[in-house]
């Protein structure tokens, strides 16, 4: 038994195998460190622009969020314009691509040949890969002169006189404003919700599907009575992710906003700006000071926004993830 | 009577029937339409950027400096106005290159930690969140956090900052994509690979990694194609740059930039070459995403 541990001991491809727990030690101290700079990263984000906010963090607080003037000669600040313009050209933007995506994962899953599905699929995936800066181009000289021919013009002279509506509608048609970002914004996160929608659409039991068709059930009953409640919470996390994409796009709405500082009437065809068009267009520019620091506030606020409705998406997926787990 | 009361009862039935069919009819049909909506925008907004960008490609466009703007009618006309890209073609180039060879290795080994390591444990379960959020953050933002780290700290824009700031985008695609190919590879290898004596970091490197090629180089791909139009993070890092430079250490040109420099101004020739150069970068950046589509399906 002694002599058998000797001779093992002494068998030569042990020393290597030494070597290899040192590298294995090395590697794995390696891929920690990544995922450790990964955190860091994350942190310093938020830290560095909490420290660069402060002074204006100091001088107005919660104060910010409702003051609505944006005076730069006369150092005053508040980011209600800007907040009000990113909020509102989202909900648009939402408002539009929920249906949309709805109606394009529903053919993608239910409707499309197999054949079609990949080349479709790929299509509406390169709609997002379109860098933002050619949706802000394409926006700001192709689409938005025809919006305001074709859709703003005409709206104007059918409800120009209407009491509510009007108000909404008042203002320049040149199509530039908050609609006109919220339609591009539209555009922009189709994709990313259509996406999710499809593959938790795809992950509903056929069981289940099949079951309801051999009832009887038409193929839109079975979409709403079956997928949809199944895939609620998927559902829901793809449209915040979505969400937590227009909130942050930048380009694309400051080519069509029309960046104007100031609150103006309610109006969807008014000049606005938003939290990134700000940024975009203030910042290299900003002095040193309380200017820059109003604008690193604004960046801090769109920072928590996105990080909450991301964070949010981020869950609902995970809780679809493990329903489907116990469930299976 | 009894029959009566069962064509009444059928009528309903069969109006009930219609009824559900007519409204799948038009549920579908809607689907149908937002389909169409969809590639609606992709093909109009391809067209026109082919119709608007090839007009302004010529060799000058590539060989020659950005041009000082010229007002509408000047002496030059289409042609003759002269000016091109290339201090931005290049500026871009280099910027997108050294910032993917700086995210790729440090992306590749945070996604094989949250593989092969932390798959259940409490950093890798917080460092997948994070990494979620990261992906998704606005990159105006990211732009922020590199002026405030490199930018203010230095006292000038340069080119290693925009770098720096394209870096961190790609550095959580690259995670993500890393970490999903890993996970598709069969256990089996793996038990193969230690069952023969191999060690953990060489299972990783020459089995997992190698057995999830296709997938990772894909990953990069589209990080590559996600940078190459970024525009947001490079207006107060990498700032821009009229000349040809290759001096990272100052302001450096990027086609995006100066798009949007050039698209927002009034002169003619300026909005001719952002035109062309919205041609150079939507057709480098969907051929990027079809070649990393088409290498992931050969090996799949």
């Amino acid at each position: 038994m002694k002599t058998a541990m000797h001779s093992l001991s002494s068998f030569p491809s042990l020393p290597p195998r030494r070597a290899a727990s040192w590298a294995d030690v090395l590697f794995a101290a390696l891929t920690h460190g990544a995922a450790w700079l990964t955190l860091a990263l994350f942190a310093g984000i938020i830290g560095s622009l909490a420290v660069g906010a402060m002074p204006a963090i100091e001088a107005y607080g919660l104060s910010f969020f409702w003051r609505s003037e944006w005076d730069p000669a006369q150092e005053r600040f508040g980011g209600l314009a800007m907040i009000y313009g990113t909020l509102a050209t989202s909900a648009i933007a939402l408002l539009i691509a929920v249906p949309v995506s709805f109606g394009i994962a529903l053919f993608l899953t239910e409707l499309s040949p197999r054949w079609l599905k990949r080349p479709l699929g790929i299509a509406i995936e390169l709609l997002a890969a379109v860098p933002s800066i050619v949706y802000g181009m394409w926006g700001l000289l192709v689409f938005g002169p025809i919006l305001a021919t074709w859709v703003q013009q005409p709206l104007q002279r059918a409800f120009g006189d209407a009491p509510v509506i009007s108000a909404l509608l008042t203002g320049p048609p040149v199509g530039i404003g908050i609609l006109s970002a919220g339609i591009i914004l539209a555009i922009m996160i189709v994709p990313f919700i259509a996406a999710v929608m499809r593959d938790v659409f795809e992950i509903t039991p056929p069981m289940l599907k099949e079951s309801a068709y051999g009832l009887g059930a038409t193929t839109w009953e079975v979409v709403s009575r079956i997928v949809l409640p199944y895939t609620r919470t998927g559902v829901i996390g793809g449209i915040m992710l979505g969400l937590g994409r227009a909130l942050g796009e930048t380009m694309a709405v400051t080519f069509v906003i029309g960046n104007m500082n100031q609150l103006g009437s309610p109006s969807l065809f008014e000049a606005a700006t938003s939290i990134t068009a700000a940024l975009a267009n203030e910042f290299a520019e900003a002095g040193e000071g309380l200017h820059q620091a109003s604008l690193i506030y604004l960046g801090l606020i769109l920072f928590f926004i996105t990080f909450a409705v991301l964070a949010a998406s981020r869950l609902l997926l995970m809780r679809l993830r493990q329903g489907e787990g116990a469930r299976a | 009577m009894s029959e009566a009361a069962l064509t009444v009862a059928d009528a309903a039935r069969l109006a009930r029937y219609r009824a559900r069919r007519r409204v799948n009819r038009v549920a579908l049909t809607l689907a149908l339409a937002a389909m169409a909506f969809g590639l609606f925008w992709l093909i109009w907004i391809l067209f026109e950027t082919f119709r608007l960008g090839i007009g302004g490609i010529a060799l000058s466009t590539f060989t020659e400096m950005t041009p000082p703007p010229q007002a509408v009618g000047g002496a030059g006309g289409a042609d003759g106005a002269g000016g091109g890209l290339a201090n931005a073609i290049f500026g871009s180039a280099l910027m997108v290159s050294l910032a993917t060879l700086l995210g790729t290795p440090v992306g590749i080994l945070a996604g094989v930690y949250l593989a092969e390591y932390g798959q259940r444990g409490r950093l890798g379960g917080v460092t997948r969140f994070v990494n979620d959020i990261l992906l998704s953050a606005p990159s105006i933002v990211i732009g922020l956090f590199i002026y405030s780290m490199v930018v203010a700290r230095m006292k000038g824009f340069s080119g290693w900052a925009g770098v720096l700031a394209l870096a961190l985008i790609v550095l959580p695609v690259v995670i993500r994509t890393t970490e999903n190919m890993l996970a598709l590879v069969p256990n089996t290898l793996r038990e193969a690979a230690y069952a023969l004596g191999a060690p953990k970091w060489k299972v990783i490197l020459m089995i997992t990694l190698k057995a999830a090629r296709a997938g990772v180089v894909t990953g990069v791909l589209l990080a590559l194609a996600r940078i190459a139009g970024e525009t947001a993070p490079l207006l107060f890092t990498a700032l821009s740059n009229q000349f040809w430079s290759s001096d990272l250490g100052q302001p450096m040109a990027s086609l995006p930039v100066t798009i949007f420099k050039f698209a927002m101004s009034p002169w003619e020739n300026w909005q001719k070459l952002a035109w062309a150069a919205v041609f150079v970068i939507t057709l480098g950046v969907l051929g990027l995403n079809v070649l990393a589509r088409v290498l992931f399906r050969n090996k799949y």
